[in-house]
């Protein structure tokens, strides 16, 4: 309900007027303390993984096998060093920058391809039911076979790692920008843009696609450590990042033959990946109750 | 199921529901919102009040009050007292076993209300079984009874049917059979037709006129439409801005208005005669304020064409009016404001364009 | 890309009154849309199933029915959201029932519509401003953004908003409000008809007075024609010249006003003006409204014959088995066995003793 500003009777205290949808989820997020402590994990992974070169104590290839599997705390190396002696700590920046890399590279890739498809998918009922099958079919692939396969095919690198995540994620996108787009097609707006003499693709593109952000932005959040852990079971198969390039995952694969005697090798990598996952988790929970338009309750 | 001699309601008897000084308060993320502020109410047995208001009047918040059916997010403050049971800050538990049986509630929206996968004979059922103890057998047989007693027809296939196979009005009359199962002796009817085609309307309010009738059941009925309150209510009740701003019988307000307010919303309503080549149907200019604290003034003076510098400075108190003479004074006639309109009539002609 | 910048939140009272014209609107009333035999059907849902009406400049066509009755797919239709199944819809003379989206470009200037429900209407990711001036955009961009800009300034204060609230978005507003908004951007591409599929129902009393004093003025002023749907038997008795009356699918009744008000034929029309809630106390609790019986029978299975026999208190055998065809009856046009052509016609709301009236005879001379 909108409030006559016009008025202004002194005595009378007028509650404050409805602000924009982004202020009203700006301000949400800033009184949501899970939101505020997901954010700054991933605003501080994001910084790290932007200056990672230049944070990184040591190169990450650069071993020392004058000083294998130190432990935690070994002056030089805080996190400790692998069988080869590289430091673990510089590898993890670097294979925070690595999975963040592959994340935004994949979930891109299925943004580019997944919102075109899914606005084409609600708002054309024609086009649906191919594009609906095609879904189907590809949520039917194991994802694993997919990378299996790319890797094969393309050879396995950290581009082809996302283009594969990428790729098993474009059915989740036309999923939900599919029945947003069916949701928003019905609305007056859109009719009375038609009988205006709207096109179609004027419609898509002024009225369904802006109004389409808002679900677009909590599917990437979602999407986002799923492709993180996608790229860590890549390589931790061995079909993504290469060694000795850093990623988290070949950490975790290379860990294995000496987990017990240097268990840090595998639960600090392990822990990385916990924590970007669990961050943009949270944080993309927290973004969609924020965006919900039911008011909330205290 | 409409008898022509219609029971009498009994305002000398002690009042069935009696609300005194309720207030409600909001918070919301974007502050406090005060949506009720000291309304005063009484509905006597068998009596028929309405609530007429627009939109953020705080005419549903004030019937949702009543059996401690809004959010926690709302502070309650004042007395609402169910047959002398004080129903604020009374504990959980009996708000609940107040609930359906002393007090029950029909909404505007039947399909919601239903539950689509139970059959309607079930839901009512449920009702009974919550409150009553019968015999399965027995609650069968009132299950029956009680749609038959809404006018539902076949009342013995019926009960095996799903919410989906009936239309809205027969749906609403099953809200009203489960509202009514146990005998209330207050029913709160939020908007119960606003929804439903104007054919079927009727025939609503007829279920609801039969149950004064014949159980004495006192209703409170909440809405925005002046035709139905004209149909159906004994003595009307006019919400603004979370206040109370006149109260009296049905035809004294109709056709005595003393708020400048009521005597707006008449004039705006459309009514038979009236044409837009002749007549113009008169407009209240501005906005219903949101408002986050009460001041101590007439929240409606900015809208008002008879405010004056009292209105803004002081909160006028909801008081009678000197009484007139004849048989339409059954009812005080309350009102709040610092000039009532006094004789003048409803709607000011503006024909002769 | 928007021609309005964001500014803060300003002053937004509607302006006192309107912008009345330079020259009186002098028009005759010539016919700018005709329905022959529309049908719409949506797979086994009969929505309209022959309606035929014709719609003149400067007058108020109100489109009255309840829930069921077609009424909305009417305006649908002559808007050209959907296309018809059969018969046809004459724009201007030019039949635009099967015309592709391409061909239907020019008409769509002659034709606009407005809509309920004030939150779904305007896109809430746009500027007032923008709303307002798309159907300038659609329409053939040789306006400069500064000409645009005036003309939706002119179009906001024609509907009593100030120029301001071109930089405010929807939800800043009220529902009267986005409403005004609603009319200022229909009337934008100076159409020859405005469909207004139930622009009040939605709204509070005192905002309805003010949309329907608006819509009153404007159509006084400009003279397009408007075809008003609704369900609201008050608000078309204050501001429709002709009534048609919709009853699942059909016209059942049609006439003048004054005709339909003081003389409805048709049981179904009697028993809509008994039933419709009138605010004033000592003529409601007078009348004795007709109790249908709420079963609704349903589009996709009509009834037989005349479809509203099934809930009709004077029904009989004729009725099951005779679709009564929309014939002259006085001044007005009904479609009941029961109607004679000089006008007479049972009313129900009486209580008239069914037995004693007889149907009319059935070759009566069609409308």
């Amino acid at each position: 309900m909108s409030v006559d500003t016009a008025l202004t009777q002194p005595a009378v205290t007028r509650a404050p007027a409805e602000a924009s949808q982004r202020s009203r989820v700006l301000r949400r997020l800033r009184r949501n303390p899970l939101a505020v402590a997901s954010f700054t994990v991933l605003a501080v992974a994001v910084v790290v993984a932007l200056l990672a070169p230049w944070l990184a104590p040591y190169a990450p290839e650069q071993t020392d096998f004058s000083n294998t599997l130190a432990p935690p705390g070994t002056p030089g190396h805080l996190l400790g060093t692998d069988d080869l002696g590289r430091d673990v700590l510089s590898r993890i920046i670097l294979g925070v920058r690595a999975s963040l890399q592959v994340a935004v590279l994949a979930v891109a890739t299925a943004l580019a391809i997944g919102v075109p498809l899914g606005l084409v998918a609600g708002y054309f009922r024609a086009a649906d039911s191919v594009i609906s099958r095609l879904t189907d079919l590809m949520l039917a692939f194991p994802f694993l076979i997919l990378a299996v396969g790319f890797a094969a095919i393309r050879g396995a690198s950290l581009g082809n790692a996302a283009v594969a995540i990428g790729i098993a994620q474009i059915p989740g996108v036309i999923r939900v920008v599919r029945s947003d787009a069916l949701r928003l097609k019905s609305l007056d707006f859109v009719a009375a843009a038609v009988v205006d003499g709207a096109s179609d693709l004027w419609v898509l593109r002024k009225h369904i696609l802006p109004n389409a952000t808002s679900v677009v932005l909590v599917q990437a959040t979602v999407a986002i450590p799923a492709a993180i852990l996608g790229e860590a079971v890549l390589s931790f198969l061995g079909l993504g990042i290469q060694p000795p390039a850093p990623s988290l995952g070949t950490m975790l694969s290379t860990a294995q033959q000496f987990a017990t005697r240097a268990p840090w090798a595998a639960v600090l990598p392990g822990l990385a990946i916990m924590v970007l996952a669990l961050s943009f988790n949270v944080f993309g929970d927290s973004l969609r109750d924020a965006l919900d338009p039911k008011a909330s309750r205290r | 199921m409409t008898t022509t001699a219609q029971a009498p309601s009994r305002v000398d008897a002690p009042p069935v529901l009696e609300v005194r000084d309720l207030s409600v308060t909001f918070q919301t993320e974007t502050g406090s919102v005060s949506a009720v502020d000291h309304v005063n109410l009484s509905l006597a047995p068998g009596e028929i009040v309405g609530i007429v208001g627009e939109s953020g009047c705080g005419k549903s918040v004030t019937s949702m009050s009543l059996a401690g059916l809004l959010p926690r997010s709302a502070r309650i403050d004042g007395s609402v007292r169910l047959q002398g049971q004080e129903l604020v800050g009374a504990k959980p538990s009996a708000l609940r076993a107040a609930r359906g049986r002393d007090i029950a509630y029909i909404f505007q929206e039947p399909m919601s209300s239903l539950n689509p996968v139970l059959t309607v004979g079930r839901q009512v059922a449920e009702v009974l079984q919550v409150h009553e103890r019968l015999s399965r057998k027995e609650v069968q047989e009132r299950t029956v009874e009680l749609l038959e007693l809404v006018g539902i027809p076949s009342p013995r296939e019926r009960v095996k049917h799903y919410p989906h196979q009936l239309s809205g009005g027969m749906r609403q009359r099953v809200m009203i059979a489960m509202a009514v199962a146990c005998s209330p002796k207050v029913l709160v009817a939020d908007e119960p037709t606003t929804a439903l085609d104007v054919t079927v309307q009727a025939g609503i309010l007829d279920v609801l006129r039969g149950l004064r009738d014949r159980f004495g059941t006192s209703i409170l009925i909440i809405t925005h439409d002046l035709g139905v309150i004209a149909d159906i209510a004994d003595r009307v009740v006019v919400m603004y801005a979370g206040r109370v701003v006149e109260q009296a019988g049905l035809h004294e307000l109709f056709e005595r208005p003393q708020h400048h307010y009521t005597a707006g919303l008449l004039s705006a309503s459309p009514t038979p005669g009236r044409h837009a080549g002749t007549h113009r149907l008169q407009e209240i200019p501005g906005l219903v304020p949101v408002l986050s604290r009460q001041p101590d003034a007439c929240t409606f003076a900015e809208r008002c064409p008879a405010a004056s510098e009292r209105c803004s400075s002081k909160a006028p108190p909801l008081e009678p009016i000197g009484v007139g003479s004849g048989p339409l004074q059954a009812h005080e006639h309350l009102t709040a404001c610092w000039h009532p309109r006094g004789d003048q009539p409803p709607q000011s002609p503006e024909a002769g364009r | 890309m928007s021609v309005f910048k964001r500014r803060a939140a300003q002053d937004d009272r509607p302006t006192a009154g309107h912008v009345p014209p330079a020259v009186p609107a002098a028009h005759g009333n010539e016919v700018v849309l005709e329905l022959q035999d529309l049908v719409m059907h949506f797979g086994a849902v009969r929505a309209v199933d022959g309606v035929s009406l014709q719609i003149r400049r400067g007058k108020v066509t109100a489109l009255v029915g309840e829930s069921g009755s077609g009424k909305s797919t009417v305006g649908r239709c002559i808007v050209r959201l959907v296309e018809p199944t059969g018969g046809q819809v004459l724009l201007n003379g030019a039949d635009v029932t099967h015309l592709s989206r391409a061909q239907m470009r020019e008409h769509r200037r002659d034709v606009s519509i407005v809509f309920q429900d004030p939150a779904g209407s305007l896109d809430p990711r746009m500027l007032v401003g923008d709303v307002v001036a798309e159907p300038l955009q659609l329409q053939g961009g040789r306006r400069s953004r500064q000409e645009r800009a005036e003309r939706v300034t002119e179009g906001l204060q024609r509907v009593g908003l100030r120029p301001e609230v071109a930089r405010r978005y929807p939800h800043e507003l009220s529902g009267g409000q986005r409403q005004r908004v609603s009319i200022a951007r229909a009337l934008m591409s100076e159409p020859k008809i405005l469909v207004a599929d139930e622009p009040t129902s939605a709204l509070d009393v005192s905002v309805q007075a003010s949309v329907l004093n608006l819509l009153a003025d404007l159509q006084r002023d400009i003279g397009f024609a408007c075809l008003f749907i609704t369900h609201d038997l008050s608000a078309v008795e204050y501001l429709a010249d002709d009534i048609a009356v919709m009853y699942l699918g059909q016209l059942v009744e049609q006439g003048t006003r004054e005709e339909i008000f003081a003389r409805p034929r048709h049981p179904y029309t009697q028993a809509l003006l008994a039933a419709a809630p009138v605010a004033d106390p000592a003529r409601q609790r007078e009348r004795r409204p007709v109790l249908l019986g709420d079963d609704l029978p349903s589009a996709m299975d009509p009834p037989s014959g005349c479809r509203f026999h099934t809930r009709c208190p004077l029904a009989v055998a004729q009725c099951v088995e005779e679709v009564p065809a929309l014939r002259k009856s006085g001044g007005a046009v009904a479609a009941c066995h029961f109607v004679h052509e000089d006008g007479s016609a049972p009313d129900i709301r009486a209580g008239h003793a069914t037995s004693a009236v007889t149907p009319a005879a059935t070759t009566g001379s069609p409308a």
